[in-house]
């Protein structure tokens, strides 16, 4: 029997193996066929707008490699992580720390209270309950996702290129949740960024998608900062990095130690980290735009898994968090405040994959309300359900637009429900999964989380009604989407309605299995009030050992539980679920007139909610235009003035010493010479009658001698 | 008797020497100036320098006047002798020796007392020209040598200043 | 009149001097003021001869013949420069020769 706990370095290992043969090897076992879509420039994926039949076979046989390494290497990564987590459960206690290797071992560091901190990074690996949930996602839905990718982009330039970038972010995501300290975890939560960034502009030809790539990257890094600055304040008052000694330390802290405020510095740096990475209020806007990128990117690494990885930090830093209440109400704030702006963008947006993306956001708002108020177990269930669904229903989204040719505009679409059954069904089943009604996933995660904000002594009543309203009008634009895509009559112009066809087994099987996961997931989660066997609350117990006190606070909390409060809160967000669906249907099935004539009363509203609160305008001209631009103004006009001034005053000055030089020599130098020549020549005047030329005359100055020198002797 | 020839021998020599000078035609000029070495040659005379005054009469006159006189034909001084004689520089030229006489007055005043007397000797044996000849060939043959090397300078020198082309 | 003494012969030859002095400062012919030169050398003459009497030696004299020689040579080689100055300026009166004049 293989010990898997022994290979845990391996899973990651798998995709990155995969990655570095596609992108390497990968030009010579799919030499690209000529490709009609290069230089596409119109809605996203358009290339499902050719006919490709013909394209398919040819294809086809030069990707074969590629589709059975690529998702064949995830699988492994999962088989392996499977059998880990299922040893892992066996053991006593559940962690398990492998360190291979200690990098940057022993640089010297002052920490906060003057102790000499060593510096270590370590390259090792930490499986925990905490993480053996994230690998199990990852890989998991990983591999339906490649298996979907498979089919989906068989008709696109840069098959290995794809594969390659996909294997290499299931390689870093791993490093990201297996990493057993900080930094190694930074490297993780870097290199998803990078392969977002290549990711989501893999349609280089276009720009839109190119400028995407760009946003996305500068707006996390701009949280990377957050978390760097956190990660190092942490570890000047702690001396280490690694989650095991940080969390012991965090737990036995005592307050008379001092460094509360720095504490709270750390834990409010980190978080902005993870506003970063998880698309919260307010650098969020890079989401939307990632939607440039292919659809199963979108599935994997905007809605299961990258996303996410703020969200598993967070989790991950649970000890710190809970030490400073503070900060987690600010956490619990944002989240509150990003879960009801996104879903009132996602209200009247028209693009199948921006409501979806919005509906992302506003999701992951409520993860992090629920780690806002403690309640940390229940934001990982809300992330491995949500991870099901939203993944269904980005890959049904697909599917979609695959049928339609490459429309992605809700409004050019209709009455699909009878030409696409299997997208449609699965597609149901995620839509109900999300708005919360009993029985499948997202209820039972959502309606903790909403119970969570009123209960919990962190919580508050604002931030739950808040909740409440943002379950409503999830409900309400999903059941949107649902019925002007799939019901009514098809709005799309007739070539189009020709063309649509049901997707290939590769992509409605992964559908499939996904929309089963959609309601089988959250039955590990129900609430204790329904009283049902221990078994299916295997989630909470399952993450106790990691939300350590987690038990001692249920055990608080059950003493004192309002079980009637409970049941009706729970008929509450039930039942709006349910009006906010039937309203939907009333708008766009029976009366399309009404959501008509709301716009046009509503004007600036809709407008502002349809041009997302003009968020991006805002940031284009405070940031881009003012910061960016003005600042390279400002320092363009700095150095033309000031350094080029200095420059210039220096030869000004130059030129002018020159000249005084100049003046100097004319005038004094020269002077005195001329002043020379000029006494010659004035005295040569009266010297110069003297020659006259005629001899006679020298000889009266002789005589003249004469009576000179005679009157000399004479006088004598 | 001695004065008599003196002053007549003086009075010859400066009365011929100021005619010389003041005379425009030159030939005149010349006349005069033999008129006045006539009369120097005879003060040598009176001194007892009988060779003296021989080659006075015979190079002076005889020669150099001469010469003068073949010069001045040579060069035609018609045109001179119409111009002015005196240049413009003459009053303070006059004024000058004058002031050169005046002094040398006053020497010779100064030093009429230290003259010591003449020399009196016995009466020579040998005539003047024995006496010149045995002094000159004798003490001063190194200057007679010279004088002859002069002398071909100068012949050389005035051949070749007055040829037309050298 | 007294006895003739060397002073006279010295006034004498003074005034011959001045004579011939006068003469070559003041005479524009340039043959007249060569002939005043030989006055002067004859001034001179009379002096040597003068006080070879006065000091009953022969050495004046001999001097007297030396400065005769000088005489004629000097008259013949500025008779000569007097011949070329003609040839070439057509003129025999020193104002005109002033070519050095500033």
């Amino acid at each position: 029997m293989v010990n898997f706990l022994d290979y845990i370095w391996m899973i990651p290992l798998f995709p990155l193996c995969g990655a570095a043969f596609m992108l390497i090897f990968g030009k010579m076992i799919d030499p690209q066929p000529h490709s009609h879509v290069a230089l596409a420039d119109g809605v996203g994926d358009d290339h499902h707008a050719h006919g490709h039949d013909d394209h398919h076979h040819h294809a086809a046989a030069t990707q074969f490699l590629v589709r059975i390494i690529s998702p064949g290497v995830i699988l492994l990564s999962f088989i392996f992580s499977l059998g880990a987590v299922i040893q892992l459960a066996s053991k006593a206690e559940k962690v398990h720390q492998v360190i291979q290797y200690t990098w940057l071992a022993g640089l010297p560091f002052h920490m906060q209270d003057g102790r000499i901190g060593i510096f270590t990074a370590d390259w090792g690996f930490l499986l925990d309950p905490l993480s053996s949930v994230m690998i199990l996602v990852i890989t998991g839905i990983g591999f339906l996702i490649h298996v979907y990718a498979t089919a989906y982009m068989a008709h696109d330039t840069g098959y290995y290129r794809f594969f390659g970038y996909l294997n290499l972010f299931v390689f870093f995501m791993l490093m990201l949740v297996l990493a057993n300290n900080y930094t190694l975890l930074f490297v993780g939560w870097e290199g998803v960024g990078l392969c977002s960034y290549l990711l989501i502009g893999f349609y280089f030809h276009k720009k839109s998608a190119g400028d995407a790539g760009k946003k996305a990257f500068i707006v996390n890094r701009i949280g990377d900062a957050g978390f760097i600055l956190g990660m190092l304040l942490l570890f000047s008052v702690l001396g280490t990095l690694r989650f095991t000694d940080v969390n012991h330390a965090l737990t036995n802290f005592h307050i008379e130690d001092g460094h509360f405020g720095v504490l709270s510095c750390a834990a409010l740096l980190l978080f902005v980290g993870a506003t970063g990475k998880s698309a919260q209020v307010p650098l969020y806007v890079w989401l939307p735009d990632a939607m440039e990128g292919p659809t199963p990117v979108s599935a994997l690494i905007h809605a299961a898994t990258m996303v996410t990885a703020g969200v598993y930090m967070i989790a991950r830093s649970n000890a710190l968090f809970k030490l400073t209440p503070e900060t987690s109400a600010i956490v619990a704030i944002i989240g509150a405040l990003t879960a009801i702006f996104a879903a009132s963008i996602a209200l009247v947006q028209n693009d199948i994959k921006r409501v979806l993306a919005y509906s992302t956001v506003s999701q992951l708002g409520y993860m992090f309300m629920a780690l806002g108020v403690g309640a940390y177990w229940v934001a990982v269930f809300h992330l491995y359900t949500h991870a099901f669904f939203k993944a269904l229903l980005f890959l049904g989204s697909g599917s979609v637009i695959h049928a339609m040719s490459g429309e992605q505009d809700m409004r050019k679409m209709g009455g699909l429900k009878s030409k696409i059954k299997v997208t449609y069904l699965t597609m149901a089943i995620g839509s109900i999964a999300i708005a919360g009604i009993p029985g499948f996933a997202g209820f039972f995660s959502k309606d903790e989380i909403l119970w969570q904000t009123w209960s919990s002594p962190l919580g508050s009543k604002a931030i739950y009604v808040v909740g409440l309203t943002t379950a409503f009008m999830t409900a309400f634009y999903m059941w949107r989407l649902m019925f002007m895509t799939f019901y009514g009559e098809c709005r799309a112009d007739e070539h189009t309605k020709k063309h649509i066809h049901e997707s290939p087994v590769a992509m409605t099987g992964v559908l499939s299995a996904l929309a089963v996961g959609s309601v089988l997931a959250g039955w590990l989660g129900v609430p204790k009030l329904w009283h049902m066997p221990e078994v299916f609350s295997t989630f909470e117990q399952w993450l106790e050992p990691v939300f350590a006190s987690e038990a001692a606070h249920e055990a608080v909390h059950e003493a004192s539980h309002d079980t009637s409060m409970e049941w009706t809160l729970m008929f509450l967000s039930v039942g709006l679920a349910v009006t906010a669906i039937s309203l939907a249907y009333r708008f766009y099935v029976q009366r399309p007139s009404i959501p008509e004539s709301i716009r046009q009363s509503s004007g600036p509203l809709y407008t502002a909610l349809l041009n997302k609160w003009y968020v991006d305008e805002i940031y284009d001209f405070l940031f881009v235009n003012g910061l960016c631009k003005g600042g390279g103004t400002l320092l363009g006009s700095f150095d033309r003035n000031v350094v080029d001034g200095g420059v210039n005053g220096v030869g000004w000055l130059t030129k002018f010493i020159s000249k005084v030089s100049m003046w100097w020599d004319t005038w004094i130098v020269d002077g005195l010479v001329r002043l020379v020549s000029l006494i010659v020549k004035l005295s040569s005047y009266p010297v110069r009658i003297l020659q006259t030329g005629s001899t006679q005359s020298y000889a009266l100055v002789f005589v003249l001698g004469i009576v000179a020198i005679f009157g000399y002797y004479v006088t004598r | 008797m001695d004065a008599i020839f003196f002053y007549i021998f003086a009075l010859i020599t400066l009365a011929g020497a100021v005619m010389t000078i003041t005379r425009s035609n030159a030939v005149h000029s010349a006349l005069w100036l033999i008129f006045s070495l006539l009369g120097v040659a005879g003060l040598f005379l009176l001194q007892k320098a009988e060779f003296l005054f021989a080659v006075q009469i015979v190079l002076y006159i005889g020669g150099i006047m001469l010469l003068f006189l073949f010069v001045i034909m040579l060069v035609n001084l018609d045109d001179a002798a119409k111009q002015r004689q005196f240049n413009k520089q003459w009053p303070l030229a006059i004024a000058c020796v004058a002031g050169v006489g005046a002094e040398v007055a006053w020497f010779l005043r100064k030093g009429v007392g230290m003259l010591p007397p003449p020399v009196i000797g016995p009466a020579p044996t040998v005539g003047n020209t024995e006496m010149i000849a045995d002094v000159l060939f004798k003490d001063y043959l190194l200057p007679f040598e010279v004088a002859s090397i002069l002398l071909l300078v100068a012949v050389v020198g005035s051949v070749i200043m007055a040829k037309k082309r050298i | 009149m007294g006895p003739i003494t060397t002073m006279h012969y010295l006034v004498l030859s003074s005034a011959l001097l001045l004579v011939g002095a006068i003469g070559v400062l003041t005479r524009r012919n340039i043959v007249v003021i060569l002939m005043s030169i030989e006055l002067i050398l004859n001034s001179v003459n009379i002096n040597l001869v003068a006080f070879s009497r006065h000091w009953n030696q022969v050495h004046g004299q001999v001097f007297a013949i030396f400065m005769i020689t000088l005489a004629v040579a000097e008259a013949a080689v500025g008779l000569g420069i007097l011949i070329a100055l003609f040839r070439n300026k057509e003129t025999v009166l020193a104002d005109e020769v002033d070519l050095l004049k500033w």
